[in-house]
């Protein structure tokens, strides 16, 4: 009966990422409006939460407009190219013991590859519109979000080690103690590296709307914008299930809720943060943002790597009460460092 | 050793502040059902002329100081002054007041406050030939709704400024500082009592 897990669990994957994604869209505009001291969208239905619906409604309803100097066949196809590996991140990721679509023994490798895809799909975009503000957005995407695909995968390394394993589920079942306590700078690093990789404030230079309209997005209307922005909640979706899956214990939790309930709730948990740094930070400049991922970033999570092996080895995190305040102390002591070698220049700058 | 700073705590500073701005209270209002308490010290957004009352003196289009009112008046067939048109271009306006003191009924032109300045397309009303509004039957034009135009000089609606002595009753002026977050004001309560 694989056939019919696989269609069940299509089906209900579907389910979870449309609906999850119609709430972050509400959530994060909530959100954003408290942290704003306004109360954001409260007009369609009780709390707004309507709101969603009828932007979708609106969408649908728009015409789709195609440029004329446009490369048509690439301007077509790039949302699908986005939208399709957005989706595709969520076989891998388990919602309770062994639920999953596809429990792949390397599944954190295929996440890693197929998000890479959305990029493609990204620079499609921006190539076909023929514009210059949406070429210019493709290429900041890909700069961007090549160079931070190295410390997001190295930080991914260190809470593999730990688990022994690249399957979602067994890192899940290796996390007696959640990983963020064991690996708490790898947390951080993978924390900026995935906005990054996402393209979410402040490092969201691909659409920047005060600088180049709105990336790659600018030639798109209708159904293709709204997939863009499906993709885009889609993968804030899947980088906060993967941070809960990897750092903070997945589906486990005291058995008082189901495995599903308490990922959803790191899930939103860490969402919220999400939505924290975007209300807080403002957009760094592209030169700023390379420097800080090759300068900053990879220093600090190849340390981790090597710190982290040399734990792993001398069996010190296998005592949680001596391995937790050493990690903790260990990420303050390396970001203190690292940070007084690196000077983008800006505000503090003091050369 | 230089002081322990520039290893991105201004980053935790801007999280600091911005997840003390959670418990705050809204700053905006729901503009229809909620508005704003204008000002006491407003001097009005809108110069309002009314029909009934105009004598057609052209007081006020010789007091403005920077020409902002603009009449035609003609003599009807009872040999009494008509006013055919007035505009008043609010761009130029500086809400001095001079026409208000120089209009020898008292009433017929002045400054409101209206919240909004909505204005209709003359189309809209062309059944409506006896209206109040400026320009009434003129079309083409825009016209205002003049919803403060009120015959009662004392149920008009006037800011503070042009009613010193009431002014100290009406609401004083909704300052935004005033916003504090739900725990200060629980403790300000608690401290009133
Ligand atoms: S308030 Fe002053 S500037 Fe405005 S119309 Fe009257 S006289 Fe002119
Ligand atoms: S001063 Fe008063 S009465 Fe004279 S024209 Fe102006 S509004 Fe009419």
């Amino acid at each position: 009966m694989d056939w019919l897990h696989f269609a069940v669990f299509t089906l209900i994957l579907f389910a979870f990422v449309i609906s999850g994604v119609l709430f972050f869209i509400w959530y994060e505009r909530r959100g954003l409006g408290r942290f704003q001291m306004r109360p954001g969208p409260n007009r369609a239905g009780p709390f707004g939460l309507l709101q969603p619906v009828a932007d979708a409604i609106k969408v649908l309803l728009k015409e789709d407009i195609v440029p004329t100097l446009a490369d048509k066949p690439v301007h077509f196809l790039a949302p699908l190219v986005a939208f399709v590996p957005a989706m595709a991140v969520f076989a891998v990721i388990p919602f309770g013991d062994g639920a999953l679509l596809a429990d792949l023994n390397i599944g954190i490798l295929y996440i890693m590859a197929i998000s890479s895809v959305i990029v493609i799909g990204i620079f499609m975009a921006g190539w076909g519109s023929s514009n210059k503000y949406s070429l210019l957005g493709a290429m900041r995407t890909i700069a961007q979000e090549v160079s931070y695909e190295i410390p997001l995968v190295l930080s991914i390394l260190g809470a593999v080690m730990l688990a022994g394993s690249l399957s979602l589920n067994d890192i899940v079942k290796a996390q007696d103690v959640p990983f963020v306590l064991l690996q708490p700078l790898g947390f951080l690093i993978y924390m900026t590296a995935a906005l990054a990789e996402i393209n979410r404030t402040p490092f969201d230079l691909l659409e920047a709307d005060s600088e180049i309209v709105a990336g790659f997005q600018t030639e798109y209307s209708g159904m293709k914008f709204g997939l863009f922005y499906l993709t885009e909640y889609a993968e804030a979706l899947s980088v906060s299930a993967i941070a809960s899956t990897l750092f903070l214990g997945g589906w486990s939790g005291p058995a008082f809720l189901p495995g599903f309930a308490w990922l959803i709730i790191k899930i939103i948990a860490v969402f919220t943060f999400i939505i924290w740094v975007r209300a807080t930070f403002p957009r760094l400049r592209i030169d700023q943002v390379m420097s800080f991922c090759w300068k900053f970033l990879l220093p600090l999570a190849l340390i981790n790597l090597v710190v982290t092996a040399v734990l792993v080895l001398s069996g010190l995190n296998d005592s949680p009460w001596i391995a937790i305040p050493f990690n903790l102390l260990l990420a303050a002591v390396l970001i203190v460092g690292l940070s007084r070698q690196f000077r983008t220049g800006g505000g503090h700058a003091s050369t | 050793m230089p002081p322990l700073k520039h290893f991105g705590e201004g980053l935790l500073r801007g999280l600091k502040i911005t997840a003390r701005h959670l418990g705050r209270k809204w700053i905006t209002v729901q503009y229809p059902e909620q508005k704003l308490t204008m000002s006491r010290r407003v001097r009005g957004t809108d110069i309002i002329w009314d029909r009934e009352s105009c004598i057609s003196c052209r007081a006020c289009e010789r007091a403005c100081p920077v020409g902002a009112i603009k009449m035609e008046v003609s003599r009807g067939e009872d040999k009494k002054l008509k006013t055919d048109d007035i505009t008043v271009d609010l761009g130029l306006c500086i809400f001095c007041g001079l026409c208000i003191e120089s209009c020898p009924t008292g009433v017929s032109i002045y400054i409101g406050y209206n919240y909004a300045n909505t204005t209709y397309r003359c189309t809209h009303c062309a059944t409506d030939k006896s209206g109040t509004s400026p320009s009434n039957g003129h079309c083409g034009e825009l016209i205002r709704s003049n919803d403060e135009l009120l015959p009662n000089d004392a149920v008009r609606p006037r800011s503070g400024y042009y009613r010193p002595e009431r002014a100290g009753e009406l609401p004083p002026q909704t300052l935004l500082v005033y916003q504090t977050t739900y725990g200060e004001d629980r403790r300000r309560k608690k401290e009133s009592r």
